[in-house]
């Protein structure tokens, strides 16, 4: 909304500045967060005093000496006929940018130097004026800005309008908390809104006189009638009641259409609005000063010189002022003639009954449209409009006639012409607000402060709430006030509202600010948070970096979740899988060369939606063809887990925590070369330690999986995620991939309870189960004995199973299994390779002999041959 | 050979040993030495000893003695020197100091994340816990139990994204009606988390971004522990700075506040980053609105509660310098590089 600093002066005559403007409503009303000054280009004019004028003979010149303040009095050259010895003018110093675009520079004029420039008021851009400069009547010392002698540095105070206070839409909206915060008295709307001649701006020719308007709007009658209004020829009626609670109509006839007079257009500019012509620009007048929306008809072009409000037909079509043929729904308000639809209700009038340069009569429309409806009708044209903002915020409902008698005096006013007849009304209206009691006691349990009875009623009625003062008995301190919010106030409905507007009023900054003694919240940290933080620890220490990308994916609607209103086409699906992020972060480190990349995150997945689509064994398929391999194997929940909580949708949201690495294993460092690649077996351990962090206290195991995965995961027995190779979009030189992704938990989407109702029943502080210290194992005090076994292993038979041997045939003074080499080549058959174990024994109380070790060894090699038919290595 | 030769010969050897032994500067060099003083087969001292044995046998006793000193003391500086040189061996040669050590990848925490952080840190000594909630959302956790009218101009403020019948939350506030819902008061809580607008994504604007909720609901619960709270906050999180609260609307409190501080750039005297008002707004704010209490199945009369919201990621554009939001989501290495601490 922007608000013009002299047009609210016109409402409230206040002393305030600008400045104070702009603090007391941020402070007290609604933020202000543009403050413009409008002739900002006449900031570096000052006033100046011409001390000496000499004629230059011969020429219209005359040669002076100019005090501007600056201590040395300036030769200046002047054309002007006008300039008088003592006189005070506006004056640009050299260097000024002028209005027009030019620069004042130092010139020589006839062996002169002239030093600046006197100005009229055609050079400043105040009118059409050049006899000669403009001679101003101040007695502000030379020097002074010229802004600050002259009323024409109007501010524009730009406020943030929030919803619930449509009131604020307007000048006279504003001009009510302004009055409400100094205490100055409010002037009448008709006095503010139609400036007497003393008043008006700058003697323009056109400006009026409340005595030549004769104060049409006091002598306009009203007919009323809920259905249907006649009046000077015309005929309102009102079929959709609905959709219009009130519509007012008036004729007025014999107007001229032209341009606006000067003051109008300042005033409609000051807005932020184009000035178009007299007409129009009174509309739009009434709609930022009373913050009344309204429409002109050219009365010509209504047939039967009738108005319906009606419901549109299914289908209709109507051509709207901005030339867009619109189509209609039959659940949109229209207004319309005996034959056609002239006006979108509240939106946006037709182009079929324009007012153009040749209407002379007119009817004038001030109505109360049903606010949902106008916003579903503007949201289903996507048209919004000055007036269906206001609309579908709620407009003042008492306000309609205050604004039609307005309207019609200021259009008088500006185009001439006569009101035919009575103002129109239809319909009854909205209902009005009722009273809502307010108990001082509550006051003071919401804010933390002691209010006085008092001074509760002050402030709700310096805003124009009614406070219904009981008897004397009603009245003691603790007693319930019985209070009514004013009509334009469409956002007040239960005590909090009112008391709101007391700790506004009175000013947060002088609220208290004590911090009392609390309790401890019965709230449990979420376990995800304590996950999810735990994980990121462990992988910043492990040189990964953390990133929080989009959840939106190319994806495909069989397997991914897709938003149904996508900001971008090319990625309307949520994310099945960490990883789908990640790799996309990848590639675009790829493509600007960054080739070392550990990237991490913990976020949320999208799933279910494969069990939506109703084919639950399309999943691992879709799953398998996706170009990224984002198979959904970190979900822990198998087919049979019907304990999931679900939305009705199927939808089943995952914390996990994914990670992709690539590129060199360490930083590089002279002194050993280049850094081997990240490898599977890099990913299979960070997989390893991630797991560790995120479940502690639980078995981990990274298990051999089926493709696209490498391993799987599970942290005692239940799968928790999956290692796998990625894919990527990658250039030539860019390493192989390793992505890991992590089921963290479930984010639970069903109704803790039935709206209304709690859950508390029952809750008990859940008391965490102490994570099983570690036990301490007594450092052994005997010697330990190692040998190595190198062993001849098909390439088909996993490690795994020659360390199952191992250990089960080890015996119980196996301490450790060390698997430290893995070879193929020389000396070792084709589909085989050397692995080799060093295998270490300790006996608890004694030295083991060198025997009892080589009794072990031929023990175990027998074992592996029996058992796997794996021989040594003979070298 | 006579006994005053084999004197002479052995005290050549004690006064050439010793040389020859500190000028030994490798491994090598000292075998080299020890076996040219003392081998057992050609050193100098096995030639002595094989002299001993023609020396007469009333000279040899005091032959043998010198021969044994001088043994012993070469073989005491041998081993001296043995050690000195095989320390020095392992410390290797000298090395260029001024050559880099050896690195480890650095990890890194998103500085969004880092914001939230410091934000948990300073409300954790305050008493609250962590709540999280789901970002695919029931409209009705999004909106109805936090007062939106339905087809308000107040859902314009939440251009929202939907998923089927779900919304993809446009604040982190449905948090409060789950925790409100799930546990009884005392409440105080944060939620920290991810939500989303229908906004196209431009240098300030991002379709998804982080919030931070806040939430204390209890009896005798006021606007002033509100007010105390969020300064206290804002002068840990910013340092001393001012603070004001000013009105503003959220349909889930009544009476909402914005908290703005003091522009730490020009210290409120106006500049581009404020926009001339000398302020920055930091968070929204607010009673708890009594109908949200009621949603959630709780006695608005006997509790009171105040809550706020904030945006993590403003802050950390601003502190950090970011020009464009959109920076935050590239993940270029080399940005995200730069937060290591």
């Amino acid at each position: 909304m922007n608000v013009s600093h002299e047009w609210l002066k016109a409402f409230v005559p206040h002393a305030l500045s600008a400045e104070q403007v702009r603090d007391v409503l941020t402070a007290h009303a609604a933020t202000v967060e543009g403050f413009e000054r409008l002739r900002a280009d006449l900031a570096s004019f000052v006033v100046a005093r011409v001390v000496e004028t000499e004629k230059v003979p011969d020429t219209k010149l005359s040669f002076n000496k100019v005090d501007d303040g600056s201590g040395t009095l300036l030769e200046v050259v002047c054309g002007a006929p006008n300039v008088t010895q003592g006189a005070v003018y506006p004056f640009a110093r050299t260097g000024t940018m002028m209005p027009a675009g030019f620069k004042i520079e130092k010139k020589k004029i006839r062996g002169f130097t002239s030093n600046g420039m006197l100005c009229s008021a055609r050079e400043l851009g105040l009118g059409e004026d050049h006899e000669g400069i403009l001679e101003l009547t101040t007695d502000a010392a030379p020097g002074t800005p010229l802004l600050d002698v002259l009323p024409i540095g109007d501010v524009r105070l730009v406020l943030d309008v929030l919803p619930n206070r449509p009131d604020l839409l307007s000048h006279l909206g504003v001009a009510r908390e302004v009055s409400a915060i100094t205490g100055v008295a409010i002037r009448s709307v008709l006095d503010a809104m139609v400036p007497s001649a003393a008043e008006g701006a700058g003697g323009d020719d056109a400006t009026p006189t409340r005595a030549a308007a004769g104060r049409p709007a006091g002598n306009v009658k009203i007919v009323s009638d809920p259905r249907e209004a006649k009046s000077g020829g015309a005929t309102v009626r009102l079929d959709d009641a609905d959709g219009c609670p009130q519509y007012l109509g008036a004729v007025l006839r014999g107007i001229t259409v032209g341009p606006s007079p000067s003051w109008l257009r300042e005033r409609v500019e000051a807005a932020g609005v184009r000035s178009i012509n007299n007409v129009v620009d009174a509309t739009n007048v009434i709609l930022h000063g009373l913050g009344q929306p309204m429409h002109a008809f050219d009365l010509r072009t209504l047939a039967d010189q009738t108005v319906v409000i009606r419901r549109a037909r299914a289908g209709e079509k109507m051509k709207t002022l901005d030339g867009v043929e619109r189509v209609l729904t039959s659940d949109m308000t229209m207004i319309a003639d005996a034959a056609k639809s002239v006006a979108v209700a509240g939106v946006m009038g037709g182009e079929n009954s324009e007012v153009t340069d040749s209407t002379t009569d007119l009817l004038l429309e001030v109505a109360y449209f049903d606010p949902r409806r106008t916003r579903q009708t503007r949201r289903t044209l996507g048209l919004s409009t000055d007036a269906s903002y206001r609309f579908e915020r709620g407009v003042d409902p008492d306000g309609l006639l205050t604004a039609m008698q307005t309207a019609i005096a200021l259009i008088i006013t500006v185009a001439g012409g006569r009101v035919d007849g009575s103002v129109m009304s239809v319909g009854t209206g909205p209902a009005p607000h009722a009273p809502i009691a307010l108990r001082p006691a509550r006051v003071s349990q919401v804010l933390g402060a002691a209010v006085s009875r008092g001074d509760i009623v002050k402030y709700l009625q310096s805003v124009g709430f009614a406070v219904h003062l009981g008897g004397a008995a009603d009245d003691a301190a603790g007693a319930s006030l019985s209070v009514t919010a004013p009509s334009w106030r469409r956002d007040v409905s239960r005590d909090v509202d009112l008391i709101e507007e007391v700790a506004r009023l009175h000013g947060y900054d002088r609220l208290p600010d004590t911090i009392e003694a609390y309790r401890p919240t019965t709230v449990p940290d979420h376990p995800l948070h304590v996950t999810g933080r735990r994980v990121r620890d462990a992988l910043v220490a492990e040189g990964l970096a953390e990133v929080r990308p989009m959840p939106f994916v190319k994806g495909d609607d069989a397997s991914h979740w897709r938003v149904t209103n996508p900001l971008a086409e090319d990625e309307p699906h949520l994310r099945r899988s960490v990883l789908e992020s990640l790799a996309s972060r990848a590639e675009y480190n790829l493509s600007r060369m960054t080739g070392d990349i550990r990237l991490f995150e913990v976020g949320s997945v999208f799933l279910g939606r494969e069990s939506h689509a109703g084919a639950g064994s399309t999943g691992a398929a879709v799953d398998a063809a996706s170009p990224r391999g984002a198979a959904d194997t970190a979900s822990p929940r198998g087919a049979a887990d019907t304990a999931s909580p679900r939305a009705g949708n199927g939808l089943c949201e995952e914390v996990r925590a994914g990670i992709l690495i690539m590129g060199a294993r360490h930083p590089r460092h002279f002194a050993d070369g280049a850094s081997p690649a990240i490898d599977a077996w890099d990913a299979k351990g960070l997989a390893e330690r991630a797991a560790r962090a995120a479940f502690p206290g639980l078995a981990i195991a990274v298990e051999s999986a089926d493709e696209p995965s490498l391993w799987s995961i599970s942290a005692a027995g239940r799968v928790v995620g999956s290692v796998r190779r990625v894919s990527l979009d990658a250039p030539i030189w860019a390493s192989a991939a390793f992505g890991i992704e992590l089921t963290l938990g479930e984010m639970p989407l069903q109704y803790v309870a039935t709206p209304g109702q709690s859950a508390h029943a029952g809750v008990t502080p859940a008391a965490k189960a102490p994570t099983a210290p570690v036990r301490y194992t007594a450092l052994p005090t005997t010697p330990a004995a190692d040998f190595d076994l190198a062993l001849l292993v098909r390439d088909d038979l996993p490690a795994s199973e020659v360390e199952r041997v191992l250990r089960t045939s080890g015996g119980d003074m196996l301490e450790t299994l060390e698997l430290f080499d893995e070879f193929r080549g020389t000396g070792v058959p084709d589909g085989m390779r050397s692995l080799a174990w060093r295998l270490t024994f300790r006996h608890p109380e004694r030295t083991l002999r060198d025997k009892e070790i080589e009794g072990r060894r031929s023990q175990l090699l027998k074992s592996l041959e029996n058992q796997l038919g794996v021989k040594p290595r003979t070298t | 050979m006579t006994l005053d030769e084999f004197k002479s010969a052995a005290e050549a050897l004690r006064a050439d040993g010793p040389a020859q032994i500190a000028a030994a500067a490798t491994i090598d060099a000292w075998t080299e030495a020890r076996n040219h003083l003392v081998g057992r087969t050609s050193g100098r001292l096995s030639e002595l000893m094989t002299a001993l044995g023609t020396l007469p046998k009333e000279d040899r006793r005091d032959a043998g003695l010198l021969a044994n000193a001088v043994k012993q003391e070469l073989e005491a500086l041998l081993d001296a020197r043995h050690i000195e040189l095989a320390r020095a061996q392992q410390q290797g040669p000298a090395i260029d100091r001024t050559m880099p050590g050896r690195d480890t990848w650095q990890g890194t925490v998103h500085p969004v994340s880092l914001v939230i952080d410091e934000v948990v840190e300073i409300f954790r000594e305050l008493g609250f816990t962590i709540a999280l909630g789901p970002e695919a959302e029931h409209a009705w956790y999004n909106f109805g139990a936090l007062n939106f009218p339905a087809d308000h101009p107040a859902m314009d403020m939440h251009d929202t994204l939907y998923v089927d019948d779900l919304v993809l939350r446009t604040h982190t506030s449905p948090v409060q009606v789950r925790t409100l819902q799930q546990y009884p008061p005392p409440i105080r809580i944060l939620a920290p988390g991810n939500v989303y607008r229908r906004d196209f994504f431009d240098p300030s604007h991002a379709p998804m971004f982080a919030q931070i909720e806040g939430l204390v609901v209890d009896e005798g619960i006021t606007f002033a522990d509100l007010k105390a709270t969020l300064t206290r906050f804002a002068n840990r999180f910013f340092g001393a700075t001012k603070t004001r609260f000013r009105p503003s609307f959220f349909p889930f409190t009544e009476p909402s506040a914005e908290m703005d501080v003091q522009c730490g750039v020009c210290k409120g005297t106006g500049c581009p980053v404020c926009k001339q008002s000398g302020w920055v707004e930091i968070l929204g704010s607010g009673m708890v609105h009594p109908a949200v209490l009621e949603n959630a199945g709780l006695d608005s009369e006997k509790y009171t509660g105040w809550a706020f919201g904030m945006g993590p990621a403003r802050t950390a554009l601003a502190r950090h310098g970011i020009p464009d939001i959109r920076i935050l989501y590239d993940s270029d290495v080399r940005f995200l590089e730069q937060f290591a601490r």
